[in-house]
């Protein structure tokens, strides 16, 4: 079975009437995702696309829904984290958050809270997960691009994601899951989280890890790479042309100290094992010697 | 957003941090005046975003008020090149007068969110006064850091720690403790995302004081702090970044000549890197962001052509949501509206409605090269 998103999964998205919301909702279920419900305060009763229940609350939905999976399109001033929140106090196992611009504390306060909590967070600002083979889509990203097949894909950044599977879809190599984590400098899960996530999935046999500059993330997966993984991954980071101090769009991707350097995550990924993608043009090349 | 040292100590003064005694002036006059009030020795120092101003020669000290007017007045009239800077500098609007102070030891206290371990941390060091990097790398034992719990904050038994952990006499020890803790409120209480006190100075009379604070505030998190808006200082701003920002649109400047105009920043970013390993060079960083629309397209190319650098423009786009037929009626609303001679584009784009956008392109008489891949791109980048 496919990560994170599967068949078992049953989706509801919170802010759904919203104009991303809607939208996207619309797309997911097109694609083929069992969409359950929808959350958003003051409207219970009404129904989405002709047949998706709108409920008060989270618990609400999953009472009547059993939904095990939320979509957030909750806006920061709406405040986005207590919508994470809300979704795991109520039980709900995977909570994609898709906002944009959720401050950073919050995300530490919602990191402290639910650290020993039996769930899985993505994001903020991220892209979401899809799994083309039982095709579930829980995210933003264009669905269509996608192929199934044996490549899990990593990533902190959206459209650069599409661009790797549409490299890797042109190729044949198809995709087993496609995960976004997100772009912020504080998110759930990380790219080790997914790793281990990989690790045990069937469906995976090779891995693409795509960082960027800021932080010490890729480190982190470098550092888990060499000692524990078992599968092959190709891996390419972005940024290599960015100035120290200036902040390339996404709030992390900032180089502040040495281990923000592009050339230092990619010494570190090279010698934990994964193969280096030069250049982003190169990734459906240097996976296909890897698969 | 990144604020003024005058504005940090004002918000140190706030929750009870103690810094020099000083003031902000913007005339000679005025600085005459304040210099006088705190005897005449002070020290002159430039207001201005960028790092590296010491040795630019923002920050000076002098012996009497009218020397401190005449500094002043060469600052104001002003614009600081630091490392940190563009060769052009930043303007110098204000300047900080501050009594000297008698330095007995110099010490390094900052705050900021560590995104592995998901936390606030505290990093402190009695090496201040210099780059903490550089102390990390050659003394690293001279440096500590600490997580704190945000629901615990910053616990008592941590910030006596801290402070002990900076050699300082015993005796110290506790009112360093205390400042730790006051600093570790400014960062809670204000969505900071760094508040660096390089140096913290305890004086010869004991007293601990905060000679320096650089703070930058989580962007993302001004919409719930209207006070602290009225401290962005557009003066400080790149003018085609804030150009930029007007229209949603995230750009940063550099060095090179082909501009870039790009949807989403991981892409943007990976897009430079094709540019500069084809031969060629970026001249700036662009993201026209998901919900891009026609205008924006335009809009984001006539900021790219502010710069007379540019003198071709790569566009790639991976159309998920953002069809290509908007992309091209945004190039074209652009070549219309543009005063100057509109430069050759290589167009990558991908996704929906893409026969409609190269239609659009091909019969729009511009000098377009309309490329398959990146690697493609890469080679039309590279041919002149």
């Amino acid at each position: 079975m496919s990560i994170i998103v599967n068949s078992q999964t049953k989706l509801l998205v919170q802010g759904i009437t919203g104009k991303e919301g809607s939208f996207h909702a619309k797309k997911c279920k097109e694609y083929g995702t069992n969409l359950v419900a929808g959350a958003v305060p003051g409207r219970d009763g009404e129904i989405f696309d002709e047949s998706v229940p709108i409920f008060d609350s989270v618990q609400d939905a999953i009472d009547s829904t059993e939904a095990n999976t939320s979509l957030i399109f909750v806006p920061p001033h709406l405040r986005a984290d207590d919508a994470i929140i809300e979704a795991v106090d109520a039980g709900i196992q995977v909570v994609i958050c898709i906002t944009e611009g959720v401050p950073v504390m919050d995300m530490v306060k919602v990191s402290s809270y639910i650290r020993d909590k039996d769930v899985i967070l993505i994001g903020p600002n991220c892209p979401g997960a899809i799994s083309p083979a039982p095709k579930v889509k829980v995210g933003i990203m264009p669905g269509d691009i996608h192929i199934p097949g044996k490549v899990g894909v990593v990533s902190r950044s959206g459209t650069l994601t599409y661009e790797a599977v549409g490299q890797l879809s042109k190729l044949g190599i198809g995709q087993s899951t496609c995960v976004g984590i997100g772009g912020d400098p504080v998110t759930g899960i990380s790219f080790v989280d997914v790793l281990e996530m990989f690790q045990q999935d069937d469906e995976t046999e090779a891995v693409v890890l795509i960082g960027e500059i800021g932080g010490n993330r890729e480190q982190e997966a470098a550092e888990y790479i060499k000692h524990n993984f078992k599968k092959p991954v190709a891996s390419l980071i972005v940024g290599q042309t960015a100035p120290k101090g200036k902040r390339m769009g996404h709030a992390g991707a900032i180089i502040t100290g040495k281990d923000g350097l592009a050339e230092e995550k990619i010494r570190t990924l090279s010698s934990a094992g994964a193969s280096i993608i030069p250049s982003i043009a190169d990734i459906g090349e240097v996976v296909k010697e890897i698969v | 957003m990144k604020i003024h040292e005058y504005q940090a100590k004002s918000l140190l003064g706030k929750h009870g941090v103690p810094v020099p005694e000083g003031q902000v002036v913007n005339t000679q006059n005025e600085a005459m005046d304040v210099a006088e009030k705190l005897g005449g020795n002070v020290v002159v120092k430039a207001q201005v975003h960028a790092g590296g101003r010491g040795k630019a020669g923002g920050v000076k000290l002098v012996g009497s008020s009218s020397e401190a007017a005449q500094v002043c007045n060469e600052l104001l009239n002003s614009n600081l090149v630091t490392i940190q800077t563009g060769s052009d500098g930043v303007p110098v609007d204000k300047v900080l007068i501050e009594e000297i102070i008698d330095v007995k030891k110099e010490l390094y206290v900052a705050f900021t969110i560590d995104g592995v371990k998901k936390k606030v941390v505290a990093i402190v060091s009695e090496f201040g006064g210099m780059e903490i990097e550089e102390v990390a790398e050659n003394n690293p034992d001279k440096v500590l850091t600490l997580e704190l719990d945000s629901s615990l904050g910053a616990s008592p038994y941590k910030t006596r720690k801290l402070a002990s952990f900076l050699n300082v006499d015993v005796k110290q020890i506790r009112p360093l403790a205390n400042v730790i803790s006051s600093l570790y409120d400014v960062f809670v209480s204000n969505d900071c995302s760094l508040v660096e006190i390089n140096p913290l100075v305890i004086t010869g009379d004991g007293r601990v004081l905060a000679a320096d604070a650089k703070i930058t505030i989580d962007d993302d998190a001004l919409f719930r702090h209207p006070n602290l808006s009225e401290f962005y200082d557009p003066a400080q701003e790149d003018p085609f970044e804030k150009q930029a920002a007007k229209f949603g649109i995230s750009y940063v400047k550099l060095d090179g000549d082909i501009g870039c105009l790009v949807n989403g920043a991981g892409l943007a970013m990976a897009t430079m890197d094709v540019t500069r390993s084809s031969g060629a060079s970026p001249a700036n960083f662009l993201d026209v962001g998901g919900g891009a629309d026609e205008s924006k397209v335009s809009e984001a190319l006539k900021i790219i052509l502010l710069d007379e650098k540019v003198k071709k423009i790569f566009i790639n786009i991976f159309g998920g949501i953002l069809k290509c037929d908007i992309v091209a009626r945004g190039i074209l609303d652009a070549s219309r509206n543009i005063d100057r001679e509109f430069p050759e584009l290589v167009v990558r784009m991908l996704g929906t409605n893409f026969d409609e956008g190269r239609e659009i392109l091909m019969k729009s008489g511009l000098n377009i090269s309309l490329v398959n891949d990146l690697k493609e791109a890469a080679d039309s980048l590279k041919s002149d």
